[in-house]
């Protein structure tokens, strides 16, 4: 339940930045530590579900939907690309 | 603000309130008989909508010391007794800043000896997504700040099948909860009447700092006389960003942080992840969720229309369409009935009193006043289409779809607005950039604004065009003068998105741009809100670009009308003399009056000293005037103009057009030639001309530096700009 540095998880471990539309996973760690502040703050919380629920036009930014709280995030492919999926 | 003794009438008026505020300003500060209270709470929380039901028009915009934000106070009458000041905090998620807006709460809250120091918190909280608004409320309640819980969005909760157990939750939370829906004014009188309470300092506590870091805390805690560990810990991650702590007091935390190895970020990160561990613990023991069949939200089968990669760019582009129609074409009528008001209360006291202070008056104060007014109906229904779009949710869509293409320039999805805005006039436009939070992304935003073609510049496009370009058709039904207008357009717009990008470059200030932000469902708009906030921006606007609207105006009035030593009265000599031989009429003899006088004034006189600099630009001492005088506003070009080459205050663009024809130069050409004119097409796209603009920049940046700057980038770029086209085409 904390972050943990880079060197300690395979470069291949999924992140939120490659859910398909609609896929659902858990987040597992925030790999950016200053971006991580914001995003704890904003729940997502390592444990938490997200799923993909949309892409803007262009493909960036996206919106998650976050646990079962009905609630909506959104944020650009980079900043998904810091959360890091369970397997 | 204002002592004992008046009340007010719930249903004050604007007028009445501001009449309060000016007894209020005259009144002793008395803080013991006024309750201060602050209103904090997450971004869409109903915070806004709470403040306008407590406050109603009985607010009052001012400034946090040294920042860029908005202080928004207003006076709530919570029992017949009691008054309150209520103090309205910038949303925010925590109480770790991360804008320049949000250091404003922690400014705040930190400092118990500061007069401003609230004497609670109310806490607004989203009923349906609790455990993320909680998270806010644990760090207030642990800094030690009595506090009640404003329940808000309780309908909403219940839509989604989230039933709060409210007895419990104050139990939990060891503080007054108030279930209510600030929308529509639910429990905001059961809020009223705990507020009028004497509150208790909070009895729960939700986070103890780590064992190992109460050593340092306690130093600091001792140190600073402070009243609890918690304080002291937020101290010790933000000490560089507390504005009231001394260069000495800096040093001492950071010595101390240094000597115990004090890590903030993960130390932070881990007090969320602990504080949303008990915030679930909480949440299990009060809310039950019965989810009934998950329907698909309609927000996200909206969505699926309104973010579409075709119609919801279409769609996009038919609200602009809309918004283009309301500030172009619906607000012209009120425009029109202002200038003839203000027209009217000219010749009433023209015609009535004369002498030199009238003149003041009326060409100089009331001209400018008029000229503040004038922009009051575009400014309000651009915030009113403004406002409606964000109480909606539908301008977070925009945000969204527009993103990625205006991070390419160095803007950001919010930018959108304020350069649309920009088409029908900077200063509004401007204003609007307040919904961005990053501050480059605002300040790039607020510099390229005035460089979309703005609608002031429309008569001086008109004019010039249709001297210099043939009204013909090519292929058949391109009009060649639309098409000569498009280009200014588009050339503006290009300077501005190609001037963002080089801001972007060389700005190199470190701070990260965030795009991470709640995506809010879509709601009716709130109109009442929609109501404050046109208000509020208008008396933003009137009060404070005004003043320096007004100061302008009568410096400009004072140039033009008076001149070095009799030079004025030679000139009047020497025209009656000329329009005595040359049999002219008494219109046409005062008109020759006027431009000699123009000719001899201050103004003049700048307009020579200036001749030599814009030479090369193709212009003359006239147009040089022409120049000055279009600071005030640039539509003023055509009447300067007209005054110089002495055409009637009354005549028409036709008879403008035909004095700027007949104009010549030394060699008894005509003076406008292509080159010329397009030199000066292009100057005005370019040039920042405009004081308003100047003086709401000045405004929104707090400062001096933004606003001098655009003005010698503007007026540089307008210079190269138009000496090429001059030497290119002459």
């Amino acid at each position: 339940m904390s972050i943990r540095s880079k060197s300690l998880k395979p470069a291949e471990q999924r992140r939120v930045s490659d859910l398909r539309l609609g896929e659902s996973g858990t987040i597992c760690c925030l790999k950016d530590p200053e971006m991580a502040l914001k995003l704890l703050e904003m729940g997502c919380i390592p444990g938490t579900q997200v799923r993909l629920n949309s892409r803007a036009p262009l493909g960036c930014p996206i919106t998650l939907v976050l646990g079962d709280d009905d609630y909506t995030l959104s944020l650009r492919v980079s900043e998904a690309a810091t959360i890091f999926l369970k397997d | 603000m204002v002592g004992g003794g008046i009340t007010i009438d719930r249903a004050a008026s604007a007028a009445s309130a501001a009449a309060l505020e000016a007894v209020a300003a005259n009144l002793p500060r008395d803080h013991k008989g006024l309750t201060r209270i602050a209103l904090v709470g997450n971004p869409n929380s109903g915070k806004s909508s709470l403040f306008n039901q407590l406050t109603g028009l009985n607010q009052k915009v001012g400034n946090f010391p040294g920042v860029t934000v908005d202080r928004k106070t207003g006076v709530s009458q919570l029992t017949p007794q009691h008054r309150a000041e209520i103090i309205d905090l910038p949303g925010t998620y925590s109480l770790y800043p991360k804008s320049l807006d949000e250091k404003v709460i922690t400014d705040l809250l930190y400092d118990k000896t500061s007069e401003q120091y609230p004497d609670f918190v109310v806490v607004t909280a989203d009923a349906s997504n609790l455990r993320r608004n909680l998270l806010l409320f644990t760090q207030l309640a642990d800094l030690g700040l009595p506090a009640v819980l404003a329940l808000n969005m309780m309908d909403v909760a219940e839509q989604h099948g989230v039933h709060i157990d409210v007895a419990q939750l104050q139990q939990e939370l060891g503080v007054p909860v108030i279930p209510m829906n600030a929308r529509k004014g639910i429990g905001v009188a059961a809020l009223k009447i705990v507020m009028a309470q004497t509150l208790n300092l909070p009895t729960v506590s939700f986070y103890q700092p780590s064992e190992e870091l109460l050593p340092m805390i306690r130093q600091i805690r001792y140190y600073f006389n402070l009243h609890n560990d918690y304080l002291a810990l937020h101290y010790a991650h933000q000490f560089r960003h507390i504005s009231f702590l001394s260069a000495d007091d800096k040093a001492y935390i950071q010595e101390l942080t240094e000597q115990y190895d004090f890590q903030p970020t993960p130390r932070q990160a881990q007090e969320t992840i602990d504080r949303y561990a008990r915030i679930n613990d909480i949440l299990l023991n009060t809310v039950s969720v019965t989810r009934t069949e998950r329907n698909e939200p309609y927000s996200n089968r909206l969505d699926r229309v309104l973010t579409h990669k075709v119609w919801g760019y279409l769609i996009f582009f038919g609200v602009l369409f809309m918004l283009f129609q309301a500030v172009f074409a619906w607000a012209s009528y009120p425009m029109e009935l202002i200038d003839q008001g203000v027209t009217w209360i000219n010749q009433l006291i023209q015609t009535n009193f004369h002498g030199p202070l009238i003149n003041l008056l009326t060409e100089g104060v009331l001209a400018g006043l008029g000229g503040v007014l004038i922009f009051i109906p575009q400014i309000a229904l651009l915030f009113a289409f403004i406002a409606v779009l964000e109480e909606t949710g539908y301008m977070a869509r925009v945000t969204f779809m527009m993103d990625r293409i205006m991070r390419k320039f160095g803007l950001n999805g919010k930018s959108v607005v304020p350069l649309i805005s920009g088409v029908a006039c900077a200063v509004p436009a401007i204003m609007s950039a307040r919904t961005i939070e990053n501050w480059k992304d605002r300040i790039i935003t607020i510099f390229v604004t005035p460089l979309m073609s703005c609608s002031a510049r429309i008569p001086v496009y008109t004019v010039l065009i249709a001297l210099v370009v043939p009204d013909q058709k090519v292929l058949g039904f391109f009009n060649l003068q639309g098409i000569a207008l498009m280009g200014l357009y588009l050339l503006g717009f290009f300077a501005a998105i190609l001037s963002a990008l080089a801001l972007k470059i060389l700005l190199r200030r470190k701070e990260r741009s965030y795009f991470i932000m709640e995506f809010p469902v879509y709601r009716w708009p709130r109109w009442k809100n929609v109501g404050i906030t046109i208000v509020e921006k208008v008396k933003t606007f009137v009060f404070q670009a005004g003043k320096v609207i007004v100061a302008i105006s009568v410096i400009l009035w004072v140039l033009a009308s008076y001149g070095p030593g009799n030079a004025l009265e030679q000139a009047e000599t020497k025209a009656r003399a000329v329009a005595a031989e040359q049999h002219l009429t008494p219109a046409e003899t005062d008109n020759r009056i006027a431009s000699e006088k123009l000719e001899n004034s201050y103004a003049g006189l700048f307009g020579r000293t200036l001749e030599p600099a814009i030479r090369p630009l193709g212009f003359d001492w006239k147009v040089g005037i022409a120049l000055i005088t279009s600071f005030a506003a640039r539509e003023v070009f055509v009447g300067t103009i007209s005054t110089i080459y002495s055409v009637g205050q009354d005549a028409d663009m036709r008879t403008v057009q035909q004095k700027l024809a007949a104009e010549k130069d030394d060699q008894g050409q005509p003076f406008f030639t292509p080159a010329r004119a397009f030199s000066l097409l292009v100057f005005y796209v370019f040039a920042m001309q405009c004081m308003s603009t100047l003086a709401v920049v000045y405004r929104e940046t707090k400062g001096w530096k933004w606003p001098m700057l655009q003005l010698l980038y503007m007026t540089g770029l307008a210079y190269v700009a138009s000496l090429t086209i001059y030497q290119l085409m002459k």
